[in-house]
Order: C-alpha cells, then sequence, then structure tokens
C-alpha cells in the first residue's frame, strides 16, 4: 500500500542523511521525498511517499519516531488529506502540435512558462496521478525534459501537524 | 570564565563524574590530552588499539551501569573504533564516544588523517554530533550523556575538530537538558498493564521471557519477585542472562538457538507468553511464522515501541521502563488477592519437568579429552558462581553461557548482537577496573583471543589480574560446527593453523601463562590461577576438537526443531 508520511525534524544539517539513511539501511522504499524549511526556521517538514504493507509502516514510523531529530511523524494516508507535485516538462511545439499543446495544457490547467519557436516548458501542479495522465496524453516523442518534485501533503480541515 | 574547548571537555566529564576514560592520543586529540595531562581526577587507560577502547569503555558499563566512556584521534582512530561502537550499539550499551576531527576549515578538503565520522558512525550510534562552535561544546556533551542513558540506551558521539578544542567560550556546565524532539515515553500506560495482570492470572501454560532489558534497567529484583509471586516459569536470553538467578528453580535456561530443550518446548507451547525487554531476535525464537503457528497471547513490555511488533505481532503490548511497569504489575497483583490457578499451574510445571529429563546439557564427563563443558563448571565451581564473566563469540560463549549460572545481572559480559570476537579481553579490562578485587574471568577461544591479543599489554600497564579461561580447540569451532552440520564437513578456512605459544606469548606481555592438556589438570589448574591475585593468568585449556554445542535450532527453523546431543 502507498502511504505519505509527513515528518517534522530539526532543521539541523545531517537530520536529512539520518532520514535517508535509515530507509536505505533498513531496506524501506522511498517513492519520493520532498523537503523545506517551515514558518519556523528551526523545523523543517519533510513528505515521504512509500509503500509496504502495515506492519511495514508501522516499522518505519517507529524507526522514524526513534529518530533523535525528529520531531514528530503523521501518516497523511490515515485520513483526508491533500496531496500535491510540480512537474516541469518541456515538450517540442512546432507546426501544427503547437495549438495541439497549448489546448492540452489549459485543459490540465498547467501553464506554459517558456516558450521557444520549437518548444514549450509547462508548469503543473496535481497529484501524481494527475501529471501521469497528462504525460501519458501527450506522445512519448515530444517529451524533451521532465522535471518532479514528489508530493507534499497536508491534512484536511482541522487536521494539523506542528508542534 | 574562559576555558578552552580542551578544557571544556575535561570539566565536562569531571562534571559527570567520570573516573575513567579509554583512549589512543593523535593529532586531532592532542588538545584534549594536554589537558588530561594536567589533572588528576579524570583517568586515562591507554589501550593498545581503538577497538580494544570501545570494548573496555562498554564492559566498564555494562558491569557498573554507569556511562563508558572512549576518547579517540580522527581518521583512523575512528574507524578502529567502529567495530566497538556498533558492537554497543546492537546491545544497547550507554557510552559516549569522543573523537578528534580536523580543524574546522580542513573538513571536506581531503585532509590529512580526516573522515566523515559522523557519516560513517550514524547507523551504528543513538545519536552523533560535530561540534562546530566551543559555544555550543558543554550543552553537546550533556547532550551526549543525557541521550546515551535514557529511554533505549545506546553509544552516542560528539565529534571535535581540532581548532574547537582551541578555542575559547564561557564555561558553565547545563544541570539538566531537555529536547523537544526527544521525549521517549517511559511510563506504562496503567489500562494496558491491567489488561496484562489479568491475562497472566488467568494464564494456564505461562512463560517468562527476560531480556537484556531487564539487566539494563536494574530490574532484575521486580522480576525476581514477580516470576516468584506467579510460581511461572522463566527463561533469560543471552543478554538477560544474570536478570533472574540462574540457580533458582523456577528457572529453564536459556532459550534459543542454543537454548535448553525445556526452555524452547515452554517458549512455543505457552498459552500466555509475558516478554520483559526482549526483542524477539532471529537467535530466539527462529523462524517468526513457525513460532505464530501455535496460539498464545503476548505481553511484551519495552522501552522501545520500535522493539514491540517488529517480527511477531503482540497482543499487550506496553511500553515503558521495564523496572516501573514491574513494579505496577507487582501492586496490582498483590492488591487484587488473585493467584494464578494452582492447578494448571501444578500440570504445566510437570510438562515442563518432563522436559527437563531431557537432560539436554549433559555431555560426556568420562572423556579422555578435556571437555570445555567441564571447564565452564569448574570455573563456576571455583569461583563460587561469583565471578564477572567475559566472553568472546563463538562456541566457547554459548558453553560459557549454559553452564555459568549467573544468579546476579551484570555479571555476564558479551556481545550478543553483533557478535564481536576480539571483545572478551578488552571488556575484561573496563570490568576489572570498575570493579576493583573482583574476580574477572574471560572466557575465550584461540581465534577470537588473537583479535585482540595486544590489550595483554594495557592489562600489564595497569595491574589488571584478568584469568583469560583458553578454550583451544584449534579450531573456529563455532564455524566448524556449521560446516559439519551444513555443509558436509567441508571445514572451509576453519582451521586455527600456526598457533601461537600462548603461554609464550602471555609470557612475553609479561603475566603468567599456563598450558592445561588432561582433564585431571583442570581444576587444579583453575584454583592456582584465581589464587593469583595480583596477576594476570592465562589458561590454555587443549581441549576436545569435535565438540559441539547442543542443543541446536538450525537457522531459520522453528524453536522445537532442536538438534540435541544424543541425536548425533
Ligand atoms: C554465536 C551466538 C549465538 C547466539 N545464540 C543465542 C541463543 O541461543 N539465545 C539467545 O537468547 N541469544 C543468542 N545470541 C544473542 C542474540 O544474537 C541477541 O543478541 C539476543 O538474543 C538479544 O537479546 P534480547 O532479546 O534480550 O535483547 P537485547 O539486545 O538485550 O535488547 C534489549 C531489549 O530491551 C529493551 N530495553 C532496553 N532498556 C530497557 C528499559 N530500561 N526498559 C525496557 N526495555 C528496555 C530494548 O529496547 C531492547 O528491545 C547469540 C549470539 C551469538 C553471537
Ligand atoms: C570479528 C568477527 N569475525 C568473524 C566472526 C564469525 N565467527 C563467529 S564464531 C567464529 C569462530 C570463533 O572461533 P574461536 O574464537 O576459536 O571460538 P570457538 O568457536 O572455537 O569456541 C567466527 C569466525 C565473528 N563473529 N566476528
Ligand atoms: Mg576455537
Amino acid at each position: 500500500m502507498r502511504h505519505i508520511l509527513s515528518i517534522l525534524v530539526e532543521n539541523e544539517a545531517g537530520a536529512l542523511s539520518r532520514i535517508s539513511g535509515l530507509f536505505s539501511a533498513r531496506g524501506y522504499n522511498i517513492e519520493s521525498l520532498t523537503v523545506a524549511p517551515t514558518e519556523d526556521a528551526t523545523m523543517s517538514r519533510m513528505t515521504i511517499v512509500t509503500v509496504g504493507s502495515d506492519d511495514v509502516i508501522e516499522q518505519i514510523t517507529k524507526q522514524l519516531n526513534k529518530l533523535v531529530e525528529v520531531v514528530k511523524v503523521i501518516d497523511l494516508s490515515d485520513g483526508n488529506h491533500i496531496e500535491r507535485e510540480l512537474m516541469l516538462v518541456k515538450v517540442r511545439a512546432a507546426g501544427k502540435d503547437r495549438d495541439e499543446m497549448k489546448r492540452l495544457a489549459e485543459i490540465f490547467r498547467g501553464s506554459i512558462l517558456d516558450v521557444t519557436d520549437k518548444s514549450y516548458t509547462i508548469e503543473l501542479t496535481g497529484t501524481g496521478s494527475k501529471l501521469d495522465a497528462f504525460l501519458q496524453a501527450i506522445e512519448p516523442g515530444v517529451i524533451l525534459e521532465t522535471v518532479r518534485t514528489g508530493a507534499s501533503g497536508i491534512g484536511r480541515g482541522e487536521r494539523i501537524l506542528r508542534i | 570564565m574562559q576555558l578552552t574547548g580542551a578544557e571544556i571537555v575535561i570539566r565536562c566529564l569531571q562534571e559527570e563524574g567520570v573516573d575513567y576514560v579509554f583512549g589512543y592520543p593523535g593529532g586531532a586529540v592532542l588538545n584534549i590530552y594536554d589537558e588530561l595531562f594536567k589533572q588528576d581526577k579524570v583517568k586515562h587507560v591507554l589501550v593498545r588499539h581503538e577497538q580494544g577502547a570501545v570494548h573496555a569503555a562498554d564492559g566498564y558499563s555494562r558491569s557498573s551501569q554507569k556511562v563508558g566512556v572512549a576518547l579517540v584521534t580522527s581518521g583512523p582512530g575512528v574507524t578502529n573504533a567502529v567495530t566497538g561502537i556498533a558492537t554497543a550499539y546492537m546491545d544497547s550499551i550507554p557510552l559516549v564516544m569522543l573523537t578528534g576531527q580536523v580543524p574546522t576549515h580542513a573538513i571536506g578538503q581531503d585532509a590529512f588523517q580526516e573522515c566523515d565520522t559522523v557519516g560513517i558512525t550514524r547507523p551504528c550510534v543513538k545519536h552523533n554530533f560535530l561540534v562546530k562552535d566551543v559555544n555550543d561544546l558543554a550543552l553537546t556533551i550533556k547532550k551526549a550523556f543525557y541521550l546515551a542513558t535514557t529511554g533505549r540506551p545506546g553509544p552516542v558521539l560528539v565529534d571535535i575538530p581540532k581548532d574547537v578544542t582551541q578555542a575559547k567560550a564561557e564555561f558553565s556546565y547545563p544541570k539538566t537538558v531537555s529536547l523537544r524532539s526527544y521525549n521517549p515515553v517511559t511510563r506504562g500506560h496503567t489500562g494496558q498493564i491491567k489488561k496484562a495482570v489479568q491475562l497472566l492470572l488467568e494464564a494456564k501454560r505461562p512463560m517468562v521471557y527476560a531480556g537484556g532489558g531487564v539487566v539494563l534497567n536494574n530490574a532484575a529484583p521486580q522480576l525476581t519477585r514477580l516470576v516468584r509471586l506467579l510460581g511461572f516459569p522463566c527463561t533469560n536470553t543471552l543478554m538477560g542472562l544474570g536478570g533472574f538467578p540462574g540457580t533458582d528453580p523456577q528457572f529453564t535456561g536459556m532459550l534459543g538457538m542454543h537454548g535448553t530443550y525445556e526452555s524452547n518446548m515452554a517458549m512455543q507451547h505457552c498459552d500466555v507468553l509475558l516478554a520483559v525487554g526482549a526483542r524477539f531476535d532471529d537467535r530466539v525464537i527462529g523462524d517468526p511464522a513457525n513460532y505464530l503457528r501455535t496460539d498464545r497471547k503476548i505481553i511484551h513490555i519495552d522501552i522501545d515501541p520500535s522493539s514491540i511488533s517488529k517480527r511477531v505481532k503482540v497482543d499487550v503490548p506496553i511500553v515503558g521502563y521495564v523496572g516501573d511497569v514491574l513494579d505496577e504489575m507487582l501492586k496490582l497483583i498483590e492488591s487484587s488477592g488473585q493467584r494464578p490457578d494452582a492447578a494448571a499451574l501444578k500440570s504445566w510445571w510437570s510438562e515442563i519437568k518432563e522436559w527437563q529429563r531431557k537432560d539436554c546439557l549433559n555431555y560426556d564427563r568420562k572423556s579422555a579429552l578435556i571437555k570445555p563443558q567441564f571447564v565452564i563448571e569448574k570455573l563456576y565451581e571455583i569461583t563460587g558462581g561469583d565471578a564477572f564473566v567475559t566472553s568472546d563469540v563463538g562456541q566457547h560463549q554459548m558453553w560459557a553461557a549454559q553452564y555459568y549460572k549467573f544468579d546476579k545481572p551484570r555479571r555476564w559480559i558479551n556481545s550478543g548482537g553483533l557478535g564481536t570476537m576480539g571483545f572478551g579481553l578488552p571488556a575484561a579490562m573496563g570490568v576489572q577496573l570498575v570493579n576493583p578485587g573482583a574476580t574477572v574471568a574471560c572466557v575465550t577461544g584461540e581465534a577470537s583471543i588473537q583479535m585482540c591479543i595486544q590489550e595483554l599489554s594495557t592489562c600489564k600497564q595497569y595491574h589488571l589480574p584478568i584469568k583469560i579461561v583458553n578454550l583451544n580447540n584449534r579450531y573456529m569451532g563455532m564455524v566448524r560446527q556449521w560446516q559439519q552440520f551444513f555443509y558436509g564437513n567441508r571445514y572451509a578456512e576453519s582451521y586455527m593453523d600456526a598457533l601461537p605459544d600462548f603461554v609464550k606469548l602471555a609470557e612475553a606481555y609479561g603475566h603468567t601463562g599456563v598450558k592445561v592438556e588432561k582433564p585431571g589438570d583442570v581444576e587444579g589448574a583453575l584454583k592456582d590461577a584465581f589464587k593469583q591475585k595480583e596477576r594476570l593468568v592465562f589458561l590454555d585449556f587443549i581441549t576436545d576438537q569435535t565438540e559441539n554445542v547442543f542443543p541446536m535450532v538450525p537457522g531459520g527453523k522453528g524453536l522445537t526443531e532442536m538438534i540435541l546431543a544424543e541425536e548425533l
């Protein structure tokens, strides 16, 4: 099962490698990992997407909590949450493809950030599967480059992660 | 007052009441050594290899419940220490490691004797720090002691660049410290404890399985009271030996791969299991799927939530210090006036006694060759069962665990989790230093002892009258045993050829060496050795080469699938 973990961690050198090291040392999966400081500069918030059975996820959560620099861990997938990922994709856009590509970007609520006479650079946000759907909708041959941030997540409604 | 970083390090150690530091000097720690030299509160023990420093600090801690402290230089000093750190980490031993580092401006430059200490040790410490500013030094050392000793104990490393030891800062040692990100649960959940007590009182075939957590938490008295009050059978893991008295009639012996027949059978067939500070290790329950084939309720007390339901799902998890949880259980049981079902218990005990009749630790007592088990039995007799016994890793370790009956905790000092050959002798040094005047024996094998043999020199320097009991079978016996059982007798590289003359070797280091070749000489040799209170004696027992450790649960098998001596 896919799980999305949110982690508050002390904003200290080495904290990231402790966490990624934990995953590799214990053979846990990381599908994606994002991290940046929070409004409180002494803390960072990390979102890790991982897959594993309930037992494995339970161990991952316990092992993360055991790390001295980890302040709090929640499994967003335990409840309602919002998940977003940002993708920048550079596509070939020449001739008759040009209009088609623009329309497609609009359908997916993307915006074109950069234009040359042969290419567009499109920004898209959404769930991972929406981004996948976009990539599937266009011909693989026209994709020149993609870069994705991995998912960030937040609980819905009153569900709040803070100390 | 402004102090240098090096002065601050020493002042911190003094404030923590550290009496011994085990270490080895080098460029990056010269400032610290200079400050050590100028005072005499904190004594330094100069080992002969950094691995020895860490094992010595480790043995010091295991046998005294104090924090062990080791000090090594950057680069090779640290890499040599890694085995010791990993050993302590696997067995949850509280250590503070102080390591020198190249100056802050040189970090990352491939400087002389630079290594990424924090990176290298990250997976085998509870936590580590690199101190880049002398103003953070005292607080960091305070945190290190705090982290090492609270919650699940473990080694904590503080990496100190050389320029930080030179720079000056105002010194004040914090009295307390707290970290918002570190709050181990210490008090067990009362509701869970009540549930556990109910289960225990209703059990028909109960079993108590107690591990290293009992020893680490000094909870042997509580465990002993509870087990006696309930009249239940009790087993210990290799790390838990001494946590319940080895001579108590309710003790069924160690369990696990080389545990007794009765302990393993009772562990498998109980209907309620009370697991106390033990982590369902693979050497203990073998294949978890097999273990779970029998239906039972499991209560698990552990300070570390990640130890609970890691390998075996449990019914009543209790996170907390074992001592406190056991205290609460005792109170509840005592005040309830309830006692377990006496008739059920009686028939359970008669089943256990039936298993005990297998006499699984029996061996050929009439052999013309020295049987290693016999040496341990004699060691037990001659030391009145009251010695501190350290060991290395292999068959000799298992025999020591099986045949020496530990009545007290912190008397059995061995590397269980990592299984580090070379641990025994340096660990014994730490034990002897913190227990001056006590009887300390190091049970070892001819292969293991050579891994840290250089520490004989340290023993000479500090007059440590350790008795080395070398069960010399001219084989890496434990390896050979596996090769005999599982690799068609192909003894690939497990033969110890070109062994040194251990008697001469001991003498070369200024100690006494004795070679013992006949069963009839074992007792006399041990008696003579233990009479020599001032000297280290190296006893080289030439034992039966073919002896194996029984019972044995082959790796990955179920607990009851034991190979017994009689079956071969
Ligand atoms: C050659 C060889 C053979 C071996 N064969 C066997 C064998 O036959 N049988 C055997 O038992 N072992 C054997 N071992 C050892 C084995 O590898 C493990 O080290 C050992 O079984 C673990 O013991 P433990 O479960 O008591 O856990 P430990 O490693 O001692 O861990 C202690 C547990 O207690 C918890 N704890 C710590 N402090 C507290 C506290 N204050 N309060 C509450 N909980 C606390 C910890 O979180 C941890 O879960 C062998 C090792 C070697 C090298
Ligand atoms: C540092 C290290 N290397 C290798 C091993 C694997 N190993 C386990 S037991 C053993 C043999 C030990 O031989 P010896 O010390 O003579 O003890 P015996 O089993 O013969 O009693 C070996 C090589 C280990 N545990 N530690
Ligand atoms: Mg041997």
